[in-house]
């Protein structure tokens, strides 16, 4: 047998460094970001519990009935009653705080990186590598990094959901401003529009059903993350399962995996209907 | 007439390195040649034309033979790599920035061949929008669309949205959306050539039709031979990035500048073409009703024809009277109004021989050809109207 040679390069030493230097001499930009994202999730989480539990199933029924049907809107109020009746309501309400939180913020960074990745090809070259590997990497070694910067609880969760949820966004908006008809957007130039009126009177307007689809899968993503980011103490849904794993509870992990489930179906109809509403309307008047 | 905009040694090349190859072109190399050489496409080569204002000039030749280069080097979609484009005496291909913007805004707008509209917004909205970047207010920005959308013939459709309209109600959407921003020049890219043949037909009937009420200048662009010799004063002939013949329709059918033309022309409809005025001989034997017989008799006696056309005092066309009916009407006392024949086709100088033949076919008599007021201008004989379809080298 032939044994490797004794060599070692300390990437991993590297990025050790790296992590440990950006914590050393940019903490108070970290602290005043952990501060930012603390408080937007306590301020949705405070606001969802400050509303009465049949209030929220009202507003279920209604968002279900307008971006689907009557039949989804009754489906959706049944699911949230359920969890409820599991015990979960405020686990439920911290996990739709924190995904709400990641998501906006993936849209604040990933709509402006997908145009830019757009309209400048280099960009876009040294930007693909990069979210190949945010989506590849097992979504646990974002776990540590984060740790170091905003220590344990729901705010690292949300910035460990954002690195693995934000490249769909990316990406399709990227793609959906590519594929807008170059017929349509020489037209506009044509006019002797500026590149901002093209941007946004043109483009981003034709590309938002697809930029709408991204939104979607990066929810997805987003919730599927919250899961394992309850490993670095995020509250909610996620605790339950890693509660149950531990202790080997098949009741308990059976009926926080299935909230998990009611809460992503929910999920993934409400934002794809709202795609297709923006789709429709177009059509339709 | 003056030229609204003169084309100068206009080429457009590309790829890696345009300007390498501007000197193999000018060694006579083929296109493809360059290609495999050099790797840059000759999209255009040494284009030289003067559109004159006020006109419809047809750019034409078949597919890949670099009219859309052209065309989109007139508002500086395609930046030549070499030449000069003046408008009113300015080169344009130097605009930049501002001035560019300027130039785009009011004095030259696209049409284009599928359309380019803007699907996310409604007809009104489209047609509103070279003006809504011009920063016209939403008000009468809106009164401009809205008249446009009249003049095509779009009224009632301003809140739709193009996804609901014809292709050929997209095409006049297209158009009002250009003509909304009042430019001096059109330009259109094959405009017509997505819609079906008799959508098309109607499209160039109104064009012209618009063209006569608003007098711009047009560069029109087509593969299609007989759209172009149908509505072009004038028509450039493109071939492999060259343009190798420009005149009037007439005179590049009387003489094609090459086999390749000749070529083109060879499946040319002449029927499409040729107008009234083009076969109509002058109506040199007519007689006027306050005449008599004896006067129509004497006329074609003396002119050698079987009839004549019978017009009034202010020479509009009465009826046609034949030789024999007229000596019959003689010996039997009756008047010339009496055994002229009333029922006469007529067609105006601007009708087609496709209009014309049907009505040849039909009648016995020579046909009229007379102005908006039924006043006589022309006579067409039958024996013209066919001899006129023979081309003189087919
Ligand atoms: N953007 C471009 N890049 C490279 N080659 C082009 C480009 N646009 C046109 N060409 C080439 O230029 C030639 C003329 O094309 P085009 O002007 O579109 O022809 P037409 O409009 O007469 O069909 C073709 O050989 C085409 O492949
Ligand atoms: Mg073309």
């Amino acid at each position: 047998m032939q044994d490797f040679p004794d060599i070692s390069i300390p990437l991993g030493d590297g990025a050790d460094f790296i992590v440990n230097f950006l914590d050393d001499n940019l903490g108070p930009f970290f602290d005043f970001i952990f501060w930012l994202t603390s408080s937007t999730i306590s301020t949705f989480d405070d606001f969802l519990n400050f509303l009465p539990w049949w209030l929220i199933l009202i507003v279920i029924f209604v968002i279900g009935l307008y971006f689907q049907n009557w039949k989804s809107g009754l489906l959706f109020s049944t699911f949230i009653f359920l969890v409820g009746s599991f015990g979960f309501w405020e686990e439920l309400m911290i996990t739709v705080a924190i995904v709400i939180t990641a998501v906006v913020i993936c849209i604040f960074i990933g709509i402006p990186i997908g145009i830019i990745m757009a309209l400048y090809k280099p960009f876009s070259v040294f930007m693909r590598p990069i979210l190949d590997a945010m989506q590849t990497m097992p979504s646990f070694i974002y776990l540590i990094p984060v740790i170091f910067f905003f220590a344990l609880g729901n705010v690292p969760a949300v910035f460990a959901t954002i690195i693995y949820a934000v490249p769909p966004v990316i990406r399709l908006t990227e793609l959906a401003i590519r594929n807008v008809d170059q017929e349509v957007v020489e037209s506009a130039e044509s006019f002797g529009s500026s590149r901002k009126q093209i941007l946004f009177k043109v483009q981003l307007p034709q590309a938002i059903p697809t930029i709408m689809a991204g939104i979607n899968q990066t929810t997805m993503m987003a919730l599927a993350m919250v899961v394992i980011a309850s490993m670095v103490g995020a509250g909610g849904l996620g605790e339950q399962v890693l509660i149950a794993i531990n202790r080997l509870d098949i009741a308990l992990g059976f009926e926080a995996g299935i909230s998990i489930v009611f809460l992503a179906i929910i999920i993934d109809r409400v934002t794809s209907g709202i795609g297709d509403k923006f789709q429709r309307n177009k059509g339709d008047h | 007439m003056s030229v609204k905009m003169k084309i100068n040694n206009v080429s457009k090349i590309f790829g890696p390195k345009p300007k390498s190859a501007i000197p193999l072109v000018e060694q006579g190399k083929s296109k493809d040649d360059i290609l495999a050489e050099t790797g840059n496409t000759v999209g255009v080569y040494n284009a030289n034309l003067d559109i004159e204002e006020g006109e419809l000039f047809v750019i034409m030749g078949l597919s890949g033979s670099g009219k859309s280069t052209l065309i989109r080097c007139l508002n500086l979609l395609n930046k030549p790599t070499t030449g000069a484009i003046e408008v009113d005496g300015e080169d344009v291909v130097k605009f930049k920035g501002e001035k560019l913007k300027h130039y785009r805004q009011k004095k030259i707008a696209m049409v284009f061949q599928h359309f380019g509209l803007f699907s996310h917004r409604t007809v009104l909205g489209n047609v509103e929008y070279g003006l809504e970047i011009r920063g016209v207010p939403t008000e009468e920005r809106r009164k401009v669309a809205r008249e446009n959308l009249e003049s095509v013939g779009l009224k009632g459709w301003e809140d739709k949205y193009p996804d609901e309209l014809s292709g050929g109600m997209q095409q006049r959407v297209g158009l009002a959306r250009a003509l909304a921003n009042d430019p001096d020049i059109l330009l259109m890219d094959e405009p017509f050539s997505a819609l079906d043949p008799l959508i098309r037909r109607e499209m160039q009937l109104e064009l012209l039709d618009l063209q006569e009420r608003l007098q711009k200048t047009i560069i029109f662009i087509t593969h299609d031979i007989n759209e172009a010799f149908k509505i072009g004063d004038r028509v450039a002939v493109m071939k492999d990035g060259k343009v190798v013949q420009t005149g009037t329709p007439e005179s590049i059918l009387e003489e094609p500048a090459n086999d390749y033309i000749s070529e083109f022309i060879k499946d040319i409809d002449r029927s499409k073409i040729i107008q009234a005025e083009n076969v109509m001989i002058k109506p040199n034997a007519v007689v006027s009703l306050k005449d008599g017989l004896n006067v129509a008799v004497r006329e074609m006696e003396a002119n050698g024809l079987s009839s004549v056309f019978v017009t009034d005092r202010s020479r509009k066309l009465q009826g046609i009277v034949t030789i024999d009916d007229a000596i019959q009407g003689i010996k039997e006392k009756r008047s010339l109004e009496d055994v002229m024949v009333k029922q006469v086709e007529s067609v105006t100088k601007e009708a087609y021989l496709e209009e014309i033949i049907p009505k040849a076919v039909e009648t016995k008599y020579p046909i009229a050809v007379v102005n908006d007021e039924e006043r006589l201008e022309g006579i067409i004989l039958r024996v013209h109207v066919l001899s006129s379809l023979i081309s003189e080298d087919g």
